[in-house]
């Protein structure tokens, strides 16, 4: 059957690709919808939600009632949905597609563990109900512990830090109560010098002072420089194994054995977890004390920034120096210890409010229990496995300056740009033109220009495949000469570069009505040229 | 395994490319070559091996069976955490993909979404607070005000804290975990039981010292008493201390005076009450508001607005010199991943409601709490110690708190938070009892607290 073309809208037979950029009356781009801010829809009796009049025949406020108007705008909820679905799609995201950020751990988020965290058993009880009201989610913390314990082979686990920072905080904290039981804390703390940087942040937060450990020629901690480092002033060694290189450290056994010896604790930072899950216990290599990230290794989402949460497994020694609450079995089920008395005598106090991030503990055993043990190892090893497979594809491409094989995570230098006036930013910015989120960039600083790709174990081989040809195709073109091509890059993201100086420099940090006089004004001028560009908000601020 | 999209055949064609490769490894084993012998395991962990979507939801649907939710029975608990209706579109809208599975916004062009929703969080702190600038969120309000009185530190260069013994003890003891490996001293003022007419802040002006970087005050208090802070505030510029304003009970902004409008200079709170839920106790959202001139000691994130490069508005996370990843161990605070998520829900929340409807969500907390005061009052064998009042407050009961309360629970009532839960050693405070109304408890709620209360007073 033949389409009939006389209904004028079927496509012309000679189709052309239309290669121009139409500027549109809206700024909108199809599906790319430009959106104000919630402040700029305000209008006077709108409201997003119907709530009851209330009659109050006296208030009880005592005089201290507000005064002013707060000033939020009044929106009705067809337009909040529309303002959050408008402005979600400007977000890459895990579940459109391979976010390969080295030490980030993006992997799939599986949609069972939000259904069950949204149970009303978990998502709807008070922190402060009575222990015979909440046994369930006592008995589901327990169980995540038992889990974590088990994987780190370590014998307690503190579970309220609420995200990785929070945990390394809880750890050195433990470290030095631990090491002040002893009768002295000691002074320093040993960081390599390819540690996130909450490493030194959280020692220093816990009275240290940092010394950095410089890497040897294979990325990793130089035994030698550590043992004529260590003395009865060092109080811990705070290593990532992996190591943020994306490496393992070989010689962690007689590293831990080393610090064991005089009289110093380990500290692991158990971002990289996820490359040794069901492989590799910590205690097995002399680790005293570990953060996991709950939103890294047990597939919690990020949420854009958080709520993360750290639990922190411990050896024997530093487990009564865990912080309140603490959880135990008691007469009648479980319990919270929530003083420091009796056997807690020696216990941190609180981190935080309450007892932790319990709808990241429900998500987390979700995960475990849906890959067991497994399927945790399996993860781990395609993970690893992944990572491998980047690593060699592109080995010929991009330079490697740690020779592999490399965990779970492939780190790689900015050597293959040389000469070319392409820097590792450009780079990243023209994979987001190529939709992928770009990896990890300019971390760790050990190694110049870096690029650290993770893939995590739920990218398909399809995926992998598309993000080697596609990086093997932009290094081709940068070395081809068309630096023009990545300065210029991200061309299609719903913003390109942005102005971070700028941003720095004078800073807006809220949006505050425009001047009265000052908006029509403003409004006259810009409105035809820049639509909903909120030139006016910009300049009222200073 | 569903999460694992690789099959035998991916992993096999995989591995030759590795082994082709410079790596050479020739098996997965081989990829683990430098994990020490001694530390290989070679078999599985003793753990329950992997389980379909169903057997897991069941698991885990029994262990959510043993809990009592707030929500079936009348529920008066506050004391840090507040029960209010989040309406169905926040969580709809947070389970978007593209919210709920995005990392922190490092690459700006394809984050914007993340970081206007975080401008405009920032932007509505601040103005419900009555402050210049707020952060795009801590862990809770525990650690928020923690980390409050560490910048006060900074700020002013002195080292001794003094907590109001309103502050609610939990965040108290956060800041005494904080400080203890810190030269800061912190001074706790001793918490006293409401007395009708006594609101004064004399305790805490005498506590001010030339040494002092703040005065840390809670409003409503852990009692639910309001105070004039006005006067503290002016005793405490004038000495160049700092006034730290915490507010657990967000929601009560809607109605009270907002803590910049008397002269606070760090207000921290917990954004639970709007968008979260109740959780356990977290994952919870701290809010952290300031003057404009203390921004760069600020701890934790802010987004910020700027250009692109073809001049349209965008936003960035800036200022990032305050934060670890750039200044190490000179960082503000330690923290990286905070509570953005939540952070996005009490956003979308606080959209929703506008300005109209928060101020009648306040004003609708109020009534109910003044109708259960009222009711209780009349119970005999309890004392409602408070005059003013926002949704909390204290009654003295003619028995152990905590007794009624487990005898209550028996019944299906969460009656209250005992403050004995709290100050296990203080006596004098064993028979006060925290109550809280919120939107959520309906009339008939709060008769069937009463009609328990005289049966177990009795």
């Amino acid at each position: 059957m033949t389409a009939d073309r006389s209904q004028g809208r079927a496509t012309r037979e000679s189709f052309v690709a239309d290669t121009t950029n139409p500027v549109t009356f809206t700024g909108n781009r199809g599906l790319d919808l430009e959106e104000p801010l919630i402040f700029e829809q305000d209008a006077p009796g709108r409201c997003g939600v119907d709530l009851p009049n209330v009659e109050l025949s006296q208030s009880r406020l005592g005089g201290h009632e507000r005064k002013g108007e707060i000033g939020l705008p009044g929106l009705s909820e067809p337009q909040v949905v529309r303002h959050y679905t408008r402005i979600s799609r400007n977000n890459y995201a895990i579940d459109a597609g391979l976010y390969p950020l080295g030490s980030c751990t993006m992997k799939h988020n599986p949609r069972l563990n939000e259904r069950v965290a949204r149970l009303q058993g978990f998502a709807d009880i008070h922190p402060l109900q009575p222990g015979s009201t909440v046994q369930g989610a006592l008995a589901l913390i327990d169980e995540l512990a038992h889990w974590l314990k088990t994987l780190t082979g370590l014998p307690a686990v503190a579970m309220s830090p609420a995200a990785g920072a929070h945990g390394e905080l809880c750890g050195i904290m433990s470290i030095r109560a631990c090491l002040e039981a002893r009768g002295d804390a000691r002074k320093v703390v040993l960081v390599p010098e390819s540690a996130h940087g909450t490493n030194p942040a959280t020692a220093v937060a816990c009275g240290y002072v940092v010394e950095e450990l410089r890497s040897d020629e294979t990325g990793r901690i130089d035994l030698d420089g550590l043992k004529s480092r260590l003395g009865p002033d060092v109080a811990a060694i705070m290593l990532t194994n992996p190591s943020t290189c994306g490496l393992f450290e070989r010689d962690i056994v007689d590293i831990a054995a080393a610090v064991h010896e005089a009289g110093a604790l380990v500290y692991c930072d158990g971002a990289n977890f996820n490359a040794i899950v069901g492989r590799v216990r910590p205690s097995d290599l002399g680790i005293d004390v570990m953060h996991l990230n709950l939103h890294k290794t047990f597939s919690t989402p990020h949420g854009g920034g958080g709520p993360g949460s750290g639990p922190v497994a411990l050896s024997a020694e530093l487990a009564p120096f865990a912080p309140l609450p603490w959880l135990v079995h008691g007469d009648d089920g479980l319990a919270l210890v929530e003083h420091g008395e009796g056997d807690a005598s020696q216990a941190l106090g609180r981190l935080r409010a309450f007892h932790g991030q319990m709808g990241m503990f429900v998500r987390a055993l979700a995960y475990m229990m849906s890959l067991g043990a497994d399927g945790l190892r399996q993860a781990a090893e395609d993970a690893v496995l992944s990572a491998n497979y980047v690593l060699a594809r592109l080995s010929s491409t991009l330079s490697v300056p740690y020779a592999g094989p490399c965990m779970h995570e492939a780190l790689f230098d900015d050597q293959a740009f040389k000469d070319t006036d392409v820097s590792t930013l450009d780079f990243a910015k023209a994979l987001i033109d190529e939709g992928f989120h770009p990896m990890t960039i300019y971390f760790p600083l050990v190694v110049h220009g870096a690029m650290l790709v993770e893939p995590t174990e739920t990218e398909s081989k399809e995926s992998l495949d598309q993000f080697i040809a596609t990086v093997e195709a932009l290094v081709a073109k940068a070395k081809a000469g068309d630096a023009e091509h990545f300065h210029n890059a991200p061309r299609l993201a719903p913003r390109r570069r942005l102005d971070e100086t700028k941003a720095a420099r004078s800073p807006v940090l809220r949006w505050r009505p425009p001047e009265p006089e000052t908006q029509s004004k403003e409004q006259g001028t810009k409105a035809a040229k820049d639509v909903k560009t909120g030139d006016a908000l910009a300049a009222s601020v200073g | 395994m569903r999460y694992l999209p690789l099959t035998d055949a991916d992993r096999t064609e995989m591995l030759s490319a590795i082994a082709a490769s410079q790596i050479g490894a020739a098996g997965i084993d081989d990829l683990y070559q430098d994990v020490p012998e001694s530390a290989r395991l070679d078999t599985l962990v003793d753990l329950p091996r992997h389980a379909g979507e169903l057997e897991v939801s069941q698991a885990i649907g029994a262990m959510a069976a043993r809990n009592m939710p707030a929500s079936s029975v009348p529920c008066f608990l506050g004391g840090g955490a507040y029960r209010h209706h989040v309406p169905a579109a926040v969580d709809a809208l947070i389970q978007r993909g593209e919210f709920l599975t995005s990392y922190t916004p490092y690459q700006p062009e394809i984050s914007q979404g993340t970081l206007q929703a975080l401008f405009e969080f920032q932007t509505q702190v601040a103005m419900i607070t009555g402050m210049e600038v707020a952060n795009a969120s801590m862990y809770d309000g525990s650690t928020a005000c923690a980390e409050a009185a560490l910048m006060s530190s900074r700020l002013t260069r002195r080292n001794k804290i003094v907590l109001s013994g309103g502050l609610h003890p939990s965040y108290a003891e956060v800041v005494e975990t904080m400080a203890r490996f810190t030269p800061l001293e912190v001074v706790r003022n001793r918490p006293m039981a409401p007395m009708p007419g006594v609101h004064d802040t004399s305790a805490l002006e005498t506590a001010i010292d030339a040494d002092t970087a703040c005065v840390v005050v809670q409003q409503p208090d852990l009692f639910g008493v309001l105070r004039d802070f006005s006067k503290l505030a002016e005793v405490c510029h004038a000495a160049g201390t700092l006034l730290v304003v915490a507010v657990p009970e967000i929601v009560s902004l809607g109605a009270l005076e907002p803590p910049g409008a008397y002269g606070a200079d760090i207000v921290v709170g917990e954004g639970q009450g709007l968008g979260v839920g109740l959780n356990f106790g977290g994952p919870y959202v701290g809010l952290f508001a300031t003057r404009e001139k203390f921004v760069r000691q600020m701890p934790g994130r802010l987004a910020g607005e700027t250009r692109d490069v073809d001049g349209k508005r965008g936003w960035v996370l800036t200022l990032s010199a305050r934060e670890q990843h750039i200044r190490r161990g000179k960082a503000t605070s330690n923290i990286c991943t905070n509570s953005g998520l939540c952070a996005l829900a009490f956003s979308i929340h606080l959209s929703l409601l506008g300005e109209a409807g928060f101020t009648k969500l306040a004003k609708l907390n109020h009534a109910r709490a003044v109708e259960t005061a009222d009711r209780l009052a009349n119970v005999s064998g309890v004392d409602v110690l408070n005059g003013a009042f926002f949704n909390e407050f204290t009654v003295r009961l003619a028995k152990p708190a905590v007794e009624i309360v487990d005898t209550l629970a028996e019944r299906g009532i969460l009656a209250g938070v005992p403050v004995s839960r709290f100050y296990p050693d203080r006596d004098d405070l064993a028979d006060l009892l925290l109550v809280t109304a919120t939107e959520m408890n309906s009339t008939a709620d709060i008769e069937q607290m009463a009609d328990g209360l005289t049966e177990v007073l009795a």
